[in-house]
């Protein structure tokens, strides 16, 4: 196996450009884990923990461009308050040693169905930003998961950043797992308010092929948001509203039978953590509070 | 501590002795990550020994061609059944699992070949060059039909069936109750994978240094295999990192020394996280009926049970489960009538064999949601009910045994209900996530969470059983070294983490009154120490030290005779001296001793146990029994199923406690991993595979999972046993996991039948 650490973003595109079977590696956390169980066996492996770029987060009007390789303790610790929803995906995520190491880029490069930031940046309209040696490209994260453990990256691209908006409204995820720490979601649930824009945006983990939102259940609750004039008057959300709200995300998935739980709870807990996920929104938002 | 304490006896006269908690000699290196494991184990030139394993749970194996494997660059020796000099047959109690297989594999990861090379990649690529002509039969997965299933051993698939018998046979009761139940399987989820390094002799023998519970009975079967006398197959206790039962069969060893032998060089073998789910014994999965009545007092009547036990592609330790699953059967309660089936049957599943509560953890589930049942049935507080029915000394347990030393079953169950509740949970402010269900998960602020409590009592033999010589062995020497009396202690008997180092200098402490005591590395070079399982080293180890400390120290006393003029008159050693009655110093040991060693050697026995009647179970099996009651209180999140216990509170009679922080350590991990069994951790075999042999879905609690543990000791001594001590290890797992089902039952109503307790489960 060799081993390739360019020092700059230029060396690692190029390399990737020369070498596109190459592994890219940054924490680790998931490539380490499939060589050392031998499931796979790359010739090569890029290293991308040298790359400076990769590492930073900037803000870019009401934008953040979180760079590819920024850890999960770095989103709590730093951007907790713009990112609620990622931030509160980062905490379930793994132990303390894999939050440090492990990292969104990573996330989105494994693209498993049961990453737990999918759900949080599908709520929150990211975009994955794809480099090559052919320029840059922004993709909206809706279209970037295509299949299990497959996403929109063309094999000389690398994934060195992810632009979020900052939240303009309350941010909930939520994870069911069983057991109470360190643990692959079992189903999961993202879910966000944008008030300027009169949105609820949805995302769905673990419990399809790839991680979506729940289209219909959006579009039920904005026009129910917007025809109760609930956004301006801040009322309680009705039982019903929520009811069918819960009825429709659990429609939007398409879960299997597996190790980890079977489908027909993964639907039940997902009307669970959708009903409820939009009831502390809402009330964050009702009191006034983002995040 | 509560409870009495026993008189000392003569010769406690140092700190550091027995009833104090001296620091582990182990201790420093292991939370430093220097202590040596077997997987450490390093020799220059040494090979690298790799396993080659059958994917199929059942396939007859046509042919196996090495030749591919043998040529690759690097590789040392390819070997197969062909290569196995002595008897192609090992095993714990019956001799029926080959070392390598030959025309049959009756599990999927049965070993097959072995390969040593330079490099473990090497040898790993290598065994993908062998190829193995398998002509897969069906698997035998369901334990309850197998015993219709054609025959997977000569003798059938039948391993073992157990009767107990007692009173009227046809007894009516005025409150019957009907429970049907199924345990999973279990692993001992150490985190030391099986490992060890064979070094030949050059002479035809070898020194094999493994991780084990046991190294004389692992002696016994690599000489078997190897067709070697033991003389020539030495064995050295290597690091152990966890064993719960998983180390009592063999693992690597005969492979190892099949490489050394074969190759000339040292052979280290280590199984990755993966294989090693294939590479031991698992808890037994089990099937349990029962039928339990009662009059409307709430005395129990009569008591059936049927129980079934999975025990995989080999014997292992089945037997004596089946035996203790059957014995142990109906918990600590005074039954005039009783009826139980137990039987273990071979499967193409895993093999099963030991686990920490060996046979009685499966049964607790059943007995104890009976218990529950008849409460409920009877309108009774389940308490109550289990104090009403409570087995004391004096009572006469389902074989017929006389309990004949203190059973305060009672007591237990009754302490751990009059502790204080846990606090409930809060309303209002903000929430901290580790306190609910679902933990950081994010999943409830406080919706749909209940609260339920549960009591679980019960009870587990300690040492083996049913008329087997059990035994230990140790070799105390005294002598004096820089003008200090030290003392080393030698004994077969395998530390895996419980801390019986730690408990063997404190008996020589208190024996012999010297601080320094050595603990000698245990090997065979000195006579078997039994095995480390079911509770018993500190016993049965501990009892043999105890018996040879007195030993020297008679002789010690005995050398005193030349020196007429002592000022008093010698009756025992304290704190480096030679002491009267009185405990005033005659005679520094540094004096007495000069240049001479004292040093003896001796075996010592429990008293003995007798087998059971083949048609009634009746019998004096057991040596002595170790009590505990568990109270857990869980919040459960009754929409989505997912629990968070509060507090796991547990009372346990020890007898002794001999180290009061090892007592408390032994609690809490014994509590811990009763608890995920009822939990979360289960073995997923589908087909006669393994679904999730990896710590990403065998999930074992993280301390967010862990509960504060409030526990009480008592101390009333068992008059049989050395310092009064009762086996503490196994007691908690047995009683923690009911309870913990129980409390999740009264939150959220469902008559959960499966363990672990699924979230489906819980949801209904
Ligand atoms: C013990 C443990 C617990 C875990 N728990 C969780 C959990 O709770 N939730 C969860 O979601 N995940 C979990 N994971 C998985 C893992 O930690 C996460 O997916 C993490 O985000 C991966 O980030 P990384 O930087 O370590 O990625 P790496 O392992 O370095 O890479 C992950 C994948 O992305 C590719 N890749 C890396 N960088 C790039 C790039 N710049 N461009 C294109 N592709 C790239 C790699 O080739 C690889 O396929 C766990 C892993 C372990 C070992």
């Amino acid at each position: 196996m060799e081993f390739l650490a360019p020092a700059d973003l230029g060396d690692a595109v190029a390399a990737k450009a020369a070498h596109p079977d190459a592994v890219p590696i940054m924490g680790g956390t998931d490539v380490m884990v499939e060589l050392n169980f031998d499931r796979r066996r790359p010739e090569l492996l890029l290293d991308l923990g040298r790359v400076p770029e990769l590492r930073e987060w900037d803000r870019d009007g009401d934008r953040i461009r979180l760079g590819a390789a920024v850890s999960y303790s770095r989103v709590i610790a730093e951007l907790s308050g713009v990112l609620p929803g990622l931030a509160m995906a980062s905490r379930t995520v793994g132990s303390p040693q894999i939050r440090n190491r492990g990292s969104i880029g990573g996330n989105l490069g494994a693209a498993s169905p049961a990453g737990d930031a999918h759900p949080a940046l599908l709520a929150a309209a990211a975009e994955v930003e794809l480099t090559s040696v052919r320029g840059v490209r922004r993709v909206p994260i809706d279209d970037f998961f295509l299949g299990v453990k497959r996403h929109a990256g063309a094999p000389d691209e690398l994934i060195t950043a992810v632009w979020i908006g900052a939240a303009t409204g309350p941010q909930q995820f939520s994870k069911v797992g069983t057991r109470n720490a360190m643990v692959i979601a079992v189903c999961s649930f993202g879910l966000a308010l944008h008030p300027g824009s009169a949105q609820v945006r949805t995302g769905i983990g673990s419990a399809a092929p790839t991680p979506r939102r729940a289209a219909a259940a959006e579009t039920f609750v904005n026009a129910a948001l917007q025809d109760g004039n609930l956004w301006h008057s801040r009322d309680v959300l009705a039982e019903s509203l929520l009811t069918e709200f819960a009825r429709r995300v659990t429609a939007a998935a398409a879960p299997i039978d597996d190790v980890r739980g079977t489908a027909d709870y993964r639907r039940r807990a997902l009307g669970v953590l959708a009903r409820r996920c939009l009831q502390w929104a809402w009330t964050d938002y009702r009191s006034g509070s983002v995040g | 501590m509560t409870g009495p304490a026993i008189t000392e006896q003569v010769g406690t006269g140092t700190a550091r002795g027995v009833g104090s908690s001296p620091a582990r000699p182990d201790g420093v290196l292991k939370v430093t990550g220097q202590f040596a494991y077997g997987s450490d184990l390093w020799m220059d030139g040494m090979l690298w020994g790799v396993t080659l394993r059958s994917p199929h749970p059942h396939a007859v194996i046509g042919s196996i061609d090495i030749s591919a494997a043998l040529a690759t660059p690097g590789v040392h020796a390819v070997l197969t059944h062909a290569d196995v000099p002595g008897r192609n047959l090992v095993g714990l109690e019956h001799a029926d699992q080959p070392v390598l297989a030959e025309s049959v594999v009756r599990y999927q990861g049965e070993p097959v070949a072995l390969v040593a090379a330079d490099h473990p990649e090497i040898a790993r690529r290598a065994a993908g060059r062998i190829v193995v002509d398998y002509q897969v039969l069906s698997p035998v997965s369901d334990p309850r039909t197998a015993l219709d299933a054609a025959p997977l051993h000569p003798g059938g698939n039948l391993v073992r069936r157990v009767k107990i018998r007692k009173g009227d046979p046809a007894p009516v009761a005025d409150v019957v109750v009907r429970g049907e139940y199924r345990v999973g399987m279990q692993d001992q989820a150490f985190l030391g994978p099986e490992s060890g390094l064979a070094i030949p002799d050059g002479e035809g023998g070898v020194d094999l240094h493994v991780a084990t519970q046991w190294l004389h009975v692992d002696q016994q079967q690599v000489c078997t295999a190897l067709g070697l006398t033991p003389d020539r197959v030495r064995l050295t206790l290597a690091g152990v990192g966890g064993a719960f039962g998983g180390r009592e069969d063999l693992s690597m060893h005969v492979h190892g020394c099949l490489l050394a032998l074969h190759t000339g060089k040292p052979i280290k073998m280590v199984y990755s996280r993966e294989e090693s789910f294939f590479g031991h014994v698992h808890r037994h999965p089990a099937w349990l009926q029962y039928e339990y009545g009662a009059d409307s007092s709430g005395a129990l009547v009569y008591a059936r049970g049927e129980i079934c036990l999975d025990g995989g592609a080999y014997a292992s330790s089945t037997g004596a489960v089946v035996a203790n699953a059957a014995t142990m059967g109906l918990g600590p309660y005074d039954i005039p009538n009783v009826h139980v089936d137990c039987y273990g049957v071979y499967t193409t599943n895993p093999p099963c064999g030991a686990m920490r509560g060996f046979g009685a953890v499966q049964a607790a589930f059943a007995y104890e949601a009976m218990m529950d049942k008849l409460a409920d049935a009877l309108q009774m507080d389940p308490v109550a009910l289990r104090i009403r029915n409570a087995m004391s000394e004096g009572s006469r347990v389902p074989t017929g045994q006389l309990v004949d030393s203190a059973a305060p079953v009672a007591e237990l169950i009754g302490r751990v209900r009059d502790l204080p509740q846990p606090p409930a949970p809060p309303t209002a402010g903000p929430v901290d996530l580790r306190q609910l269900p679902g933990g950081v998960g994010n999943t409830t602020h406080g919706e749909g969470v209940r609260r339920g409590v549960g009591y679980a009592v019960a009870y587990k033999n300690v040492a083996f059983s049913e008329g087997f010589d059990d035994h230990s062995t140790a070799r105390v020497r005294l002598e004096v070294a820089g003008g200090t009396p030290i003392v080393t202690v030698h004994t077969a008997a395998a530390e895996v983490g419980q801390g019986l180092v730690t408990v063997q200098q404190q008996i020589c402490r208190t024996e012999l009154g010297v601080d320094t005591v050595l603990v000698h590395p245990a090997d065979t070079t000195v006579g078997s120490a039994g095995s480390t399982s079911a509770s018993r080293q500190t016993y049965v180890t501990g009892g043999a030290v105890q018996h040879v400390c007195a030993l020297v120290r008679a002789r010690v006393l005995e050398l005193t005779a030349a020196l007429p003029d002592l000022p008093g008159t010698p009756v025992g050693l304290r704190d480096g001296a030679v002491v009267d009655a009185d405990g005033a110093a005659l005679i520094d040991l540094a004096e007495l001793l000069g240049d001479q060693a004292v040093e003896r050697t001796d075996e010592w026995r429990h008293r003995r146990t007798y087998p059971i009647d083949p048609e009634t179970g009746q019998g004096d099996a057991h040596v002595q029994y170790s009590f505990s009651a568990h109270r857990a209180v869980v919040d459960v999140d009754v929409e989505l199923g997912l629990v968070k216990v509060i507090e796991l509170a547990c009372a346990q009679d020890v007898g002794r406690a001999m180290n009061p922080d090892a007592v408390l350590g032994q609690i809490q991990g014994g509590s811990t991993q009763g608890m995920g069994l009822a939990l979360m951790e289960e073995i997923q075999v589908v087909d006669g595979k393994i679904v999730n042999p990896s710590f990403t879905d065998y999930l074992i609690p993280t301390i967010l999972d862990t509960p504060p543990m409030p526990i009480q000791v008592l101390e009333n001594p068992d008059p049989h046993a050395p310092f009064g001590l009762r086996g503490v290890g196994e007691a908690p797992t047995v009683s923690s996991g009911p309870a913990v089902l129980a409390a999740i039952r009264a939150a959220c109503g469902h008559d959960l039948t499966r363990v672990p307790v699924r979230p489906q489960d819980i949801i209904g």
